[in-house]
């Protein structure tokens, strides 16, 4: 790769950083406190690309030295550039949920969980929710109406559970939360990756994840309805 | 010579930037198909993974480049002579010690380490600083309190481990190590342009360089990702040496950033402490992506030593701070 063709892989690669970060791409991928050093990062690539590209074209002619030596690995910057413009794949779904176990295993045990705030249906998220139900047997969440949201992935039972993929960096390390569901079909048909919203009460209920034995609480609904995926879609 | 290789130059430079554009037009007019081929949802989630840890590693790699050039250029040769102590051996836990204050990723300390060699540094501290720097930050240590909040031994496990490990593999780099393993890819000759010029050269080569090897590195680790599912760990847990072994393996197979690793590590209840605090100072020393930005900054002779002692010294480093402290 010559110094040209470097300047416009560059180029490409932080345009499509920045593209990622002025937009809500980003928030597909990583958390949203990256943003700013993802733009800031985005623009230092820009900047060399143009230095390169400018100290080039003055370049006094006959000075140039060692073009072979340029390292042809950087050829492969035009993979994310391609990952990112062309794919932007989605946001870790039911595939990834229903591979690896939920977390909630890593919550601590001797935390205080203060009273929900007022709301009716009260909007809990997933994470929330479990830990209320499984670490304090659900004592702050009994005589409320939870409205929880997230999408539904096959369950160890076959049924439908509802989960919500936590990241605490980026999506490798994306791990999954999950809430059986007591009550109708609920997103009967669902071919995943079905984004729902669910309202309903407490249940004393306990399932257990298969592949990592975390425990999974479960919520009886009382009414769920499609909705399309939120912004935000990890928790 | 100039003038007879320059017209050779000429066409391989119209001919590098051809390829490009050609390459994007296919990409561009191919699009459908493309996104059509990885509709499957291994592959949706592989190529999630793989955007992912680029877009996660982007700022840092950025940021350590920048101050890369930055040692190349603007600090020069006798400054490291000075700040660091004058016998090697002394160096090594300096440069250490200086890895903990600066908050930074595994990808972004590669590039370092490299301008630090360049510019005369003896290479065992370098490399103990890049051992060090990612594994023991202040970011690292609070994230890992947060995510062990029942057993905050871990932190202190995870920083005294770490720091013994960067300071063996400097030490043992002076009793073994040998210069001619280290080749460091022939950068642009900074010493005859001007200084603007010559940090932007400097840049330019980092981020094409060290950024092809992140690609690879992450390309490994996303694989590793979707075809390795959490079932069959879990199935290890229960035996004491299996499980320090497969965490080991798995924290270089999956290439977590330091930042994050130690949710997932608390997220893996099923296995012991010690196997657990294995898995966080095997993983930001090495890793996939960090073994192929390695091979790439330093050659590959130099990683194929490097990167299987540092595990060993590691997992070893590793099981018995646990022992004590955990």
């Amino acid at each position: 790769v010559n110094r040209q063709a470097q300047a416009v892989i560059m180029l490409l690669f932080g345009g499509a950083i920045l593209k990622a970060g002025f937009t809500d791409l980003y928030l597909r991928y990583v958390k949203e406190g990256l943003r700013p050093f993802l733009l800031a990062a985005g623009f230092l690539l820009v900047a060399g690309a143009v230095m390169t590209l400018w100290y080039e074209f003055r370049r006094p002619a006959g000075r140039d030295e060692h073009a072979h030596h340029e390292p042809r690995v950087g050829w492969l910057l035009i993979l994310p550039v391609l990952g990112l413009l062309l794919v932007a794949p989605p946001a870790l779904g039911a595939y990834a949920a229903g591979q690896a176990g939920s977390v909630l295993a890593a919550q601590s045990s001797e935390s205080d969980y203060p009273a929900l705030p007022p709301g009716d249906p009260v909007p809990v998220t997933l994470l929330d929710y479990a830990s209320r139900a499984v670490f304090d047997d659900g004592r702050s969440l009994t005589g409320r109406t939870i409205r929880l949201t997230g999408f539904l992935t096959p369950g160890a039972d076959g049924r439908p559970v509802l989960a919500r993929m936590i990241l605490s960096c980026c999506a490798a390390d994306g791990r999954p939360i999950k809430v059986g569901l007591d009550g109708d079909d609920i997103g009967a048909g669902s071919d995943g990756n079905t984004w729902v919203q669910v309202d309903g009460v407490y249940s004393e209920r306990r399932g257990v994840d298969t592949i990592n034995q975390a425990a999974v609480p479960y919520l009886t609904v009382t009414a769920w309805q499609e909705i399309t995926p939120p912004k935000q879609q990890y928790e | 010579v100039t003038r007879v290789s320059a017209p050779v130059d000429q066409g391989r430079r119209i001919g590098s930037v051809e390829i490009l554009a050609v390459v994007l037009v296919l990409l561009v007019v191919l699009r459908n198909p493309l996104a059509g081929l990885i509709s499957a949802p291994a592959l949706q989630t592989w190529t999630t993974v793989f955007v992912s840890v680029l877009v996660q590693a982007v700022p840092f790699l950025v940021f350590g480049v920048v101050l890369s050039a930055v040692i190349a250029v603007y600090v020069p040769r006798s400054f490291w002579a000075r700040a660091l102590p004058r016998h090697p051996a002394l160096a090594v836990p300096a440069a250490s010690v200086a890895g903990v204050v600066l908050p930074g990723c595994e990808c972004g300390s590669v590039p370092i380490a490299g301008s630090l060699i360049r510019r005369g540094v003896t290479p065992a501290a370098a490399l103990a600083f890049l051992l060090a720097a990612p594994a023991v930050n202040p970011i690292v240590l609070v994230a890992t309190a947060v995510a062990f909040p029942d057993n905050p031994e871990m932190v202190l496990a995870r920083g005294v481990a770490s720091l013994i490990v960067a300071m063996i593999m400097g030490w043992m780099w002076l009793r073994l190590g040998r210069a001619e393993w280290i080749r460091l890819p022939h950068r642009p000759d900074l010493d005859d342009m001007s200084r603007g010029r010559a940090f932007w050269a400097a840049a330019r080569h980092d981020i094409m360089h060290a950024g092809g090897f992140l690609v690879l590195g992450a390309a490994a680790a996303a694989t590793i990702n979707v075809l390795v599912p959490e079932a069959w760990l879990q199935t290890l847990a229960g035996n004491p040496v299996l499980s320090v072994l497969a965490l080991a393996v798995l924290a270089v197979l999956l290439s977590i950033c330091s930042e994050a690793d130690a949710f997932v590590a608390a997220s893996l209840s099923q296995f012991s402490l010690t196997s657990r605090l294995v898995f966080l100072v095997v993983g930001p020393m090495v890793d996939l992506k960090l073994i192929s930005m390695q091979t790439g900054v330093f050659g590959r002779r130099f990683a194929a030593r490097f990167s299987p002692a540092t595990f060993v010294v590691a997992v070893v480093i590793g099981v018995a701070v646990g022992s004590v402290l955990l």
